[in-house]
């Protein structure tokens, strides 16, 4: 043990400990640490005052400023409804086929949408709504069920294909191959004729056949001439978009399994303000359509499903199935 | 011969009971595990049968009494080794993770190398496999030296070292495996945790049996912070981890906390393994090796007093501050708050008694790559404890919580501080643990110095710059009152920031290597030809410990 001495270096005596050779001074603590840590503790305690802190039996202390989390939250959602609550009163008064009259109110809509479709549309349509395979791209004029602005709310509301809900969007495309409609030949058959009519092959013998099969299985619903049918959300088979894919393998693949793609219904979970400020939206984008002349046949009523009528109640559980997947 | 045979017993026990439980298992990771500890338990059979001198036991010779004149360094010389190892590991691990942050497709699409399971294999490899490691073999060496004594209970040091490898091995292999509590630093399932649990309290017994055996009439400050390391963190691991297993034979087990209970209970077990892991026990390897190496005297004992007893006791507290904005009762967030921001300045003695332990000295920062290596981490740790209570306001938590900023600070306290305190001590140590006169090369210090140092800067830079940018751009309003971006947006603005993060991990990795390549050669016993440079002087003949007193007379 080393004896008490004055360190040269720094004038300061030891304490007169040693351990391995190593000594300790007797420094002071430096006054501005002291000082710092006795505000610190200061802040500490007049902070507990203010805020919610001390725990008591059943409840904690409330703090002298009556602050709460739940309570700040609450004011600044009642502050910032009570800002836009013009818009939304407007807007849920405004039929849907009214909004393209009032430019302000659409404006306010397209950029409510905006917001919307940032949270839930983004994870299957992307975030410029460009889609992917199997997720149709919204940027463009190609559309299943409808591109004007009311048969987009009605899509929106109801959903694709939600098995539990009367009136989604529903159809039914037979699995052809995978159900022994169309034995695989005739299968590859009529992929051919897909691929002629939508202009990426020269007709052969093959296509000539597939014609023949196209005419009796998909006539129904693509159209004679493939060109698609909205009522059923039978895609346009003619025009170089496809939604699973265009080649021949994709094609084939799709009539042997067929598709069934679902979309969430979002009536119930957002409500028709915003569902309105959705259609707005994605209506804005660029392929938005205009309304059908009034008297023409609405869209948005009770969809026509034949295929799926005859179908619905032996492939009703695989359908469920299917969309939970 | 008794003893070699209850040892033996015991390990063809631990084999039996591997074998049983590979037999019965419910899952394929609970049965890797069974073949892992069977064959280490064989391992330890065979070298404790392969070590015995069966001559003296044949001949009924009490074995010969370990050279009391001399400090039990086998234990340390193997946890430098395991420490350079891990780190090497961890780093690398670290590494490959910020690169599937910028670039997905590394995922390689099979769940064994998924982010979700390197992740933790990354934290668990350098906090507790390079850090504990560390913490351990540099303890084992500071409580001898400080203690004037062997340790006691040499097998069981060994033991502590062994079965903490094991630990690590079954934990790792537990991550790939997708064996998990789920529990942040703290994934290992139930029957690993009551393995280290054992390697912990067998640790707790060898490093204070050795300070009871001290020729020093005063336990130094070191050994206090080593000592509250060591004890704390029994006392989180053991709580945070209760839990009920599926099948004793199962992998699988469900926590005893629900909730929000769960919740605090893991965050005041998570901040405290920062406090007492990171900081506590790391300021007690500063404590030792920077007066060691600056051949001072500690700047103020009053204030190694004050900042420690006040840094144990406000840490513990500060645990709910990871938890602002949640579930959590707004009590509860105030006191993990007001907690963490009284710890400001306890944690700040450390950093000026480091520092100001080189008054008279400060030349050897330009002359010594070791003080110098000390001097930043000392400055990394000051930098990270302002940055943490400064992180706790609620305020700035809003901003700051679930975004990269957390992880610029944790990678600022973690590669600045603990990793180049850490690699600063492993320098010290080597020359002396294999009784070179010099390291291999002191340059070579250098450039290590010099890549981490650049490598934290982009690491710490890029982190910071994501985070606050994504912390901004998530709260974007539009004048409409609607969020502007949405998170996938976000996400892709971070990329540039995590290829340059990835690049300071990578320099970081590249100084590591050097230092592997210059400890390695160092204990090979070669000398770098090189212009010298200052190094702290050392005396083989004073690293001695004391012999046991006899009986004093009376003064």
């Amino acid at each position: 043990m080393a004896e008490k001495r004055i360190d040269e270096a720094t004038g300061t005596q030891t304490m007169g400990h040693e351990w391995d050779g190593i000594e300790e001074l007797d420094t002071p603590m430096p006054r501005w640490w002291l000082w710092t840590f006795y505000a610190s503790i200061v802040f500490a305690v007049g902070y507990t005052v203010a805020y919610p802190a001390w725990p008591l039996i059943d409840r904690a202390t409330g703090g002298t400023l009556g602050w709460s989390s739940r309570g700040d939250f609450e004011k600044e959602m009642a502050a910032e409804a009570k800002t836009r609550a013009p818009i939304m009163l407007a807007l849920a008064a405004t039929p849907i086929d009214r909004l393209p009259d009032n430019p302000e109110l659409m404006h306010a809509a397209v950029e409510g949408g905006r917001a919307a479709f940032k949270v839930h549309c983004v994870q299957c349509h992307g975030s410029g709504a460009a889609g992917s395979k199997g997720y149709p791209n919204l940027n463009d004029d190609d559309w299943l069920w409808g591109g004007d602005i009311k048969s987009l709310q009605y899509t929106i509301e109801h959903g694709i294909r939600n098995p539990d809900h009367d009136q989604t969007r529903m159809s039914l495309m037979p699995a052809f191959g995978r159900d022994g409609i169309l034995k695989p030949a005739q299968v590859d058959d009529l992929a051919a004729h897909v691929r002629v009519i939508s202009g990426q092959e020269k007709p052969g013998a093959a296509a000539r056949r597939g014609a023949a099969l196209f005419a009796e299985n998909c006539a129904v619903c693509h159209g004679a001439d493939g060109k698609g049918l909205r009522e059923f959300g039978a895609p346009n088979l003619t025009d170089p978009i496809w939604l699973y894919g265009g080649s021949r393998e994709d094609i084939a693949a799709t009539i042997t399994t067929a598709r069934y793609g679902v979309m969430p219904r979002w009536g119930e979970k957002l409500g028709p303000v915003t569902v309105k400020m959705l259609a707005a939206y994605v209506h804005s984008l660029g392929g938005g359509e205009a309304l059908p002349a009034l008297g023409a046949l609405p869209v948005s009523d009770a969809p026509a499903t034949p295929v799926a009528d005859a179908a619905k109640p032996p492939l009703a559980d695989a359908a469920k199935s299917d969309a939970q997947r | 011969m008794d003893n070699l045979v209850m040892k033996s017993g015991g390990w063809m026990l631990v084999v039996l009971l591997a074998i049983a439980g590979f037999a019965l298992s419910h899952d394929p990771g609970f049965s890797v595990h069974m073949v892992i500890v069977g064959l280490a338990a064989m391992i330890a059979l065979w070298a404790g049968l392969k070590r015995a001198d069966y001559a003296a036991l044949a001949g009924g010779i009490l074995p010969k009494p370990a050279d009391e004149g001399v400090y039990d360094d086998d234990p340390i010389r193997w946890g430098v080794i395991a420490t350079v190892f891990w780190g090497l590991a961890g780093f690398l691990a670290g590494l490959y993770i910020a690169l599937q942050l910028a670039f997905p497709a590394l995922n390689l699409g099979i769940e064994y190398t998924s982010f979700g399971r390197l992740r933790p294999l990354h934290t668990s490899a350098v906090i507790f496999a390079f850090g504990g490691n560390a913490l351990i073999a540099t303890s084992f060496y500071v409580v001898q030296r400080t203690c004037r004594a062997r340790l006691a209970f040499p097998t069981m040091a060994r033991f502590v070292f062994w079965g903490y490898q094991l630990f690590i091995v079954l934990a790792a292999t537990g991550y790939v495996m997708g064996v998990t509590e789920a529990k942040e630093y703290a994934e290992p399932e139930w029957y690993v945790d009551l393995w280290l649990t054992l390697v912990w309290v067998c640790y707790l017994l060898v490093f204070g049996g050795t300070l009871l055996r001290r020729r020093e009439p005063h336990i130094y400050v070191a050994n206090w912070f080593y000592l509250s390391f060591i004890i704390t963190i029994a006392m989180l691991h053991i709580v945070n981890n209760l839990a009920i297993p599926v099948s004793i034979v199962g992998s699988k087990s469900y926590s005893a906390f629900a909730g929000v209970q769960d919740a605090l209970t893991q965050w005041w077990y998570g901040h405290n393994a920062v406090g007492f892991f990171l900081t506590a026990g790391f300021l007690a390897m500063m404590y030792y090796f920077v007066p060691k190496q600056a051949e001072r005297p500690v700047y103020s004992y009053r204030l190694s007093i004050i900042h420690f007893w006040s840094l144990i006791f406000l840490y513990i507290w500060a645990g709910p501050h990871h938890l602002h904005y949640t579930a959590l009762p707004d009590w509860a967030q105030t006191l993990g708050m007001v907690f963490s921001i009284m710890l400001w300045m306890p944690s700040w003695g450390g950093m000026i008694n480091g520092l100001m332990t080189l008054n008279g000295a400060w030349d050897k920062i330009r002359t010594d790559p070791i003080i110098r290596m000390m001097v930043m981490a000392l400055a990394f740790y000051g930098m990270s404890t302002f940055e943490g209570p400064l992180m706790s306001i609620k305020a700035v938590n809003s901003l700051s919580h679930y975004t990269d900023w957390t992880i610029g600070h944790v990678h600022s306290g973690a590669l600045g501080w603990n990793g180049m305190i850490t690699f600063a001590a492993l320098y010290y140590l080597a020359p002396r643990l294999w009784g070179r006169s010099r390291l291999y090369s002191l340059r070579m210090v250098n450039w290590h110095f010099w890549l981490a140092t650049v490598g934290i800067v982009l690491y710490a830079a890029s982190m910071w710059v994501a985070g606050i940018m994504q912390g901004l751009m998530w709260r974007e309003y539009g004048a409409d009152g609607y969020l502007v971006y949405a998170f996938s947006e976000v996400v892709s603005a971070m990329f540039p920031m995590y290829v340059i993060r990835a690049a300071g991990g990578l320099l970081y990795l590249a100084g590591a290597l050097v230092m592997a390549f210059n400890i390695w050669m160092t204990i090979a016993g070669r000398q770098r030809a090189e212009k010298p440079m200052r190094d702290a002087t050392y005396d083989p003949a004073k690293d001695r410990p004391l012999p046991a007193p006899a009986a004093v007379p009376a003064e």
